[in-house]
């Protein structure tokens, strides 16, 4: 990534849990990394090409995502890799990992290099391809992993459907032991939750809605931790959804699985109750849970069971959302309402800033094994300043993603993303007055 | 006391003083299906489209009879010959019904909240003649009817509705409207088809056919679907009519006076033995007879005021 001049960053609050730093610090960035970082001040004579006045900003390292999904190649329509870089830099995200759902799908060196030369192109965030586990998805025989990770993919997953032959499940966690990198599991028991549209429970049961009962992801989790336990390879939860999944992975670590999580925005905020008129954009996989599942995942996230916050930002072209309920597209957007919405745990107490920080960047690149996650000297120079104070209104127009498939369009937000800076280049800054032109 | 509602999309949250009003609005229309001309000028002018999705010869054909009694004129758009095979999607077929000014539209549709997806898309009143899983509003309000004309009253009635719940619009819609009305329900079936804890707190479930419609004023069996059997919801349709198929013994128990309701199309022998479905108290003639007036009324009071026609004027008509 091409790099510019110096940037000097003075006067925010900056929050480096890895450095175990959380106050007033200025930040020296150059060559694309982070030059220092010195008590107020310190860089006021410093010969640099642009200083950013931080007042009343947090500045922390970039957040990263571990999970979105880009859709290109093959479905353009809905995102590209430059659309979804950009939604991310608004967000407050330098760094997205996206999955190897694609047409065709990245199950080979030639796509993770195509789509690593989009992210080039683009010159936005910093986007790590995540591999299949299996060719073509189709859960028979492994990709070829070892090519993908020559190319770059930093962790493998056939994340839209489980992997459910366990023998290749357990295959794929050895194999993977090579590479040092994590098989993330989107666990979902394929008998359980065949047809089903939402979660189980009373509301489909009101809604006449086939349901997918939680055991159909604590089945497949609880089945992956044994596998994780069997082989020594690093197992890595997607999008936790259910207390009793928390409940698993939390017994795992403590008897010494190798074994990360992570939880949605989505899932952290609403539950299943927000399908109640059919809404489209409240369909996704796994579904929205009940209020003490959602209790659960704040708990789990709370205590370091949950080490992630990520967006499975899946954007679906809106004809995709506006049909029957059962025949809508599962996924939402989350890149551009993920920082304001896991802020609400800050708000909430349930996460100090600097674990918001840890769950969103510091966990996140360590997950991935990618620099980053931190704004020590010799890090990248990816930071994002935040305005934790900001309102503003989630709206369609104001969204850069292709897709506008959001359960939170008209929702009040607090707290967002004013300056996003990748490999020391600014590549978003929040404009005041085309923001109030939105809100207005 | 008025009707509020600008669609019929299910029973669920529609006050209680509504569904008396709709009841006691299709009183007033009966004696019109037992006149010598069986026609009222009431919705002259007004159109109504049939909307099915789904095969229904009972239901489509009560909607037009009734309609065609209060002189509306009726298209019928069948799947089978609308542009749904073509993959037209719903949102573009609501969008060209719309272009039509249609004074209400009653859909059938298998996928639930399909009709939440029309009335979202049009200006006319929808009228939900069935969607999925989720609500059959006009069957319940029949079913209501025809049960208050029986016992005089809903309330303090102990209902027994069996079969398979789940995947039931028929029992979702009368378990709304009869708790509304101040009716005790038991779920009677199989816990595969009647989960724990469906309809939440004051429904009592029951898996065992004679204990559930032990004391039971009304009994409400539900039609039973082969290809759940497909899907091992119970091994056998013959297993499952041992345990829950309705005949003279398992009524045994039930109130002396019990009255039996079908929804039809019935599988006689499986769900509902014939002597039971022909017997005296069965009312499922009574339920299709009282069908067109029900869905008189509903049309009466949705597509009325579909155009605006001045609420007073029309309540008189109704009521003379
Ligand atoms: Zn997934």
């Amino acid at each position: 990534m091409k790099t510019d001049g110096a940037i000097a960053i003075e006067g925010g609050r900056l929050i480096d849990p890895a450095a175990g730093l959380d106050g007033r610090h200025d930040l020296l960035l150059d060559g694309g990394v982070v030059r220092a970082v010195d008590k107020p001040g310190a860089f006021r004579s410093a010969p640099v090409e642009r200083r950013i006045d931080a007042r009343g900003r947090w500045v922390v390292p970039g957040l990263i995502d571990l999970h979105c999904h880009l859709r290109e190649p093959g479905y353009e329509y809905k995102e590209t890799v430059a659309s979804g870089a950009a939604a991310a830099v608004a967000g407050g995200f330098t760094a997205v990992a996206c999955m190897a759902n694609t047409d065709p799908v990245n199950d080979s060196a030639a796509v993770t290099r195509f789509i690593l030369e989009r992210a080039a192109a683009a010159a936005l965030a910093r986007v790590h391809p995540i591999g299949a586990v299996s060719q073509g998805l189709r859960g028979e025989r492994l990709a070829e992993i070892g090519e993908m990770r020559a190319a770059g993919i930093v962790a493998v997953s056939d994340d839209g459907q489980p992997v459910a032959d366990a023998a290749l499940m357990r295959h794929a966690l050895e194999y993977c032991r090579m590479f040092g990198i994590a098989v993330i599991d989107h666990a979902e028991d394929p008998g359980l939750c065949a047809g089903g549209a939402m979660h189980e429970g009373a509301t489909s049961h009101r809604l006449g809605l086939k349901g997918i009962p939680a055991a159909a992801e604590e089945a497949m989790v609880g089945r992956d931790l044994l596998l994780a336990q069997l082989t020594g390879g690093r197992l890595h939860v997607a999008h936790a959804s259910t207390r009793g999944t928390v409940e698993l992975v939390r017994a795992a670590k403590a008897r010494g699985v190798r074994v990360t999580a992570e939880v949605t925005p989505h899932h952290l905020t609403l539950t299943d109750e927000a399908v109640a008129e059919y809404d489209g954009n409240a369909k996704m996989k796994p579904p929205l849970r009940t209020a003490d599942d959602r209790r659960a995942l704040a708990e789990g996230l709370a205590d370091g069971t949950i080490d992630a916050i990520a967006t499975d930002h899946a954007p679906h072209h809106r004809d995709e959302k506006a049909v029957e309920f059962e025949a809508a597209a599962f996924g939402v957007v989350g890149l551009e309402t993920a920082l304001a919405l896991s802020l609400r745990l800050v708000e909430q107490r349930v996460l100090d800033p600097a674990r918001w920080v840890r769950r969103l960047s510091t966990a996140p690149a360590e997950i991935l094994g990618v620099a980053g996650g931190t704004l020590r000297a010799g890090a990248p120079a990816d930071v994002v300043l935040i305005d934790p104070d900001a309102e503003w209104t989630v709206e369609a127009a104001g969204l850069r993603s292709k897709s506008k498939n959001s359960p939170f369009l008209g929702w009040a937000m607090k707290g967002r993303a004013s300056c996003t800076i990748v490999a020391g280049r600014v590549v978003y800054e929040h404009s005041t007055a085309a923001s109030e032109r939105r809100d207005g | 006391m008025p009707f509020t509602q600008r669609h019929l999309l299910g029973l669920e949250g529609l006050p209680a003083e509504e569904i008396v009003h709709v009841l006691d609005t299709a009183q007033s229309f009966v004696e019109i299906s037992e006149r010598d001309i069986k026609k009222v000028p009431t919705l002259r002018g007004k159109t109504v489209i049939n909307l099915f999705y789904e095969a229904s010869t009972r239901t489509r054909t009560s909607f037009e009879i009734a309609a065609k009694r209060l002189s509306a004129d009726t298209i019928n758009i069948s799947a089978a010959t609308s542009s749904a095979q073509k993959g037209e999607t719903l949102a573009d077929t609501a969008r060209n019904l719309e272009a039509m000014r249609p004074d209400a539209i009653v859909i059938r549709h298998p996928a639930s909240g399909a009709p939440h997806l029309l009335a979202r898309a049009v200006s006319s009143p929808v009228i939900n003649a069935g969607d999925g899983a989720h609500e059959h509003p006009t069957q319940a309000l029949l079913d209501l009817f025809t049960i208050r004309e029986k016992k005089g009253r809903i309330e303090g009635l102990e209902v027994a509705i069996v079969g398979d719940v789940l995947h039931s619009r028929v029992a979702r819609s009368n378990l709304h409207g009869l708790r509304a009305l101040g009716a005790r329900v038991r779920l009677v079936g199989p816990p595969t088809l009647v989960p724990e804890g469906f309809g939440g707190s004051g429904v009592s479930i029951h898996h065992d056919l004679k204990t559930g419609i032990a004391g039971a004023d009304v009994v409400m069996m539900l039609r039973i679907q082969h290809e759940r059997q497909g899907a091992n919801y119970f091994p056998s349709v013959e297993e499952y009519s041992r345990l829950f198929g309705l005949d003279r013994a398992a009524l045994a128990d039930a109130k002396p006076d019990v009255v039996i309701l079908h929804p039809g199309p019935m599988n006689r022998g499986i769900e509902i033995s014939s002597e039971v479905a022909d017997g005296p108290y069965s009312l499922i003639l009574d339920q299709v007879t009282n069908g067109v007036a029900v869905r008189m009324a509903l049309l009466y009071l949705l597509a009325a005021r579909g155009r605006g026609e001045p609420e007073r004027e029309a309540e008189e008509r109704a009521s003379s």
